[in-house]
């Protein structure tokens, strides 16, 4: 097991004062803070090897596009894939489903079809779908769930009927850090001849992700969830899948041969590459994946539900406030969401600042699961490898502050 | 902690004109993306221009529900033209708290959305 206030010396932020207090950072859901070797990997990059990828004969040309490739193979080696062609680098997760939902969701999508969501979904994975539905006359369907905050699959067969294209699910809740059983959809899906695409960019830092022993078709996630920079995010797809879609943007670097009036596309991943990317961005988040790597993915989550635990413990002990998402640790990790009655969740947050306690305050993305959940906002605490009990200590004694204020 | 300040916890509270008019001439409804906030601004304008009666609605956070609160109070009984001349710098001042960037969408969406409900009655 590791020790989180070794590990908070790799990351300069946190050694900061903010507002002349230490900085508690559980914002961790939204952006984690980055350790000093992505920092220098960046700095080290425009330094060194700045130059455009993939069209230079000169030695910083090759240089920086070596360095751009060699994340991608550790890309495809942290999440398990075939080859390292299966990864596209995009924008983030976002632009990842969006590609999707464009090249693929164009060609085999039509009316009648069926694209299966669920209700934890964050925006970036579920408006993309909405729109896709509209342009192709098709029909979005939401897996729903339970009270506490696991999918409903009651009615599964049911919402399966039908001619399904696509299931497109979150692996791991960004408002109540609940997990998702992929496994099962995946046997599902497969049932009927219909893809799986996984957002993983809530997940990744926590559960890492194998996508072929989860036997799934698409994954997205960011780099700047898990310790990476931001504007840096992976597309991965089956090779076979990707060499059937069409492009997503056109332009430089995605073609293989231009004419006057027509041009020919570049072999995957580059075909999906148009433009001059992120190159520190990506040379930078192969840094990231190295320092994931070097912790266990099971010493992540025992820490991370040692912290849910402790923290919903303590949060139990307030008057008015309701805790929401699962109570059993071992389905969930990463975030605890809260909303106390009669405050709004910003001036929680408002008041937590004043004490140096940085947490998400808001909808995170997820309207149409504060709906679900019948709250307008949450308050939430998300954790990552560097936080420990004493964090979850200051957001206790703040959060009693906000009672004194309010006069709960 | 200033944010807090007593006059922003009574308004957030008890806020003055909360409702609906059930006879007005105009109301809009808008809603803060940022964070969720939502107000609904109902009026009732004479016609000799005057803001006979004005109600809100809304869910969110203290600073947003003071600031409707306290812009009810500050237009009732004005004119339209009165109405359409409070500036931003004025709702700061009515609130009397200082506001970080993020806290100024919630401080204004009552303004916003005032002035909205203002330009549907003159359709």
């Amino acid at each position: 097991m590791f020790n989180s206030k070794i590990i908070q010396k790799d990351f300069p932020i946190l050694q900061n004062m903010l507002n002349g207090k230490r900085l508690v950072y559980l914002d961790n859901a939204s952006t984690t803070q980055k350790p000093q070797v992505v920092i220098d990997a960046i700095s080290g990059y425009y330094s060194t090897l700045n130059s455009n990828i993939h069209r230079g004969v000169h030695t910083l040309s090759e240089r920086a596009t070596d360095a751009y490739e060699n994340t991608r193979t550790k890309v495809a080696q942290f999440i398990h894939a075939e080859e390292s062609s299966e990864i596209i680098f995009t924008r983030g997760a976002t632009e990842a489903i969006n590609l999707v939902a464009s090249s693929w969701g164009e060609t085999n999508v039509n009316e009648g079809d069926v694209i299966i969501v669920t209700a934890l979904e964050h925006h970036s994975n579920l408006v993309p779908w909405q729109q896709l539905v509209k342009r192709k006359k098709a029909e979005l369907r939401i897996i729903p769930i339970t009270d506490d905050g696991f999918l409903d699959l009651n009615n599964l067969d049911t919402l399966l009927s039908g001619s399904v294209k696509l299931l497109a699910i979150t692996q791991m809740s960004n408002v109540l850090g609940v997990q998702t059983p992929i496994k099962l959809l995946v046997q599902k899906a497969q049932e009927i001849g219909a893809k799986v695409l996984v957002d993983a960019a809530q997940g990744m830092a926590h559960l890492g992700l194998n996508v072929k022993e989860l036997n799934i078709d698409f994954a997205a996630f960011s780099s700047h969830k898990m310790f990476g920079p931001t504007g840096v995010g992976v597309l991965w797809a089956r090779k076979d899948i990707l060499e059937a879609m069409p492009p997503y943007q056109f332009g430089g670097d995605m073609v293989k041969e231009v004419f006057p009036f027509e041009a020919t596309w570049n072999d995957v991943p580059w075909k999906f590459e148009a433009g001059t990317p992120n190159i520190s961005g990506v040379v930078a988040f192969g840094a990231a994946i190295e320092y994931l790597e070097s912790f266990s993915f099971a010493d992540i989550q025992e820490h991370d539900q040692k912290l849910y635990a402790y923290a919903r413990t303590q949060l139990r002990e307030f008057p008015k406030l309701k805790l929401l998402g699962p109570e059993d640790p071992a389905k969930a990790g990463g975030a605890v969401s809260f909303v106390v009655d009669g405050v709004h969740p910003h001036d929680i947050g408002s008041i937590l600042n004043d004490s140096g306690v940085a947490v998400r305050t808001g909808h995170h993305c997820a309207q149409p699961l504060m709906q679900r959940l019948q709250v307008q906002a949450t308050v939430r605490a998300s954790f990552s490898i560097y936080n420990d009990e004493d964090d979850v200590d200051a957001l206790i004694g703040a959060l009693k502050n906000v009672y004194e204020i309010f006069k709960i | 902690m200033d944010l807090y300040a007593e006059n922003i916890l009574d308004h957030y509270k008890n806020p003055h004109n909360k409702g609906k008019l059930e006879n007005a001439t105009a109301s809009f409804a808008d809603s803060n993306p940022l964070c969720g906030d939502k107000i609904e601004m109902s009026v009732r304008i004479n016609d000799k221009g005057i803001i006979e009666d004005i109600g809100f609605l809304g869910e969110g956070c203290a600073i947003s529900q003071a600031s409707a609160s306290l812009l009810t109070d500050e237009v009732m009984g004005k004119s339209v033209d009165e109405a359409n001349g409070i500036t931003n710098e004025k709702i700061y001042e009515l609130l009397g708290v200082p506001l970080t960037t993020n806290r100024v969408k919630c401080a204004l969406l009552s303004l916003v959305t005032l002035k909205k409900a203002l330009a549907l009655t003159k359709l």
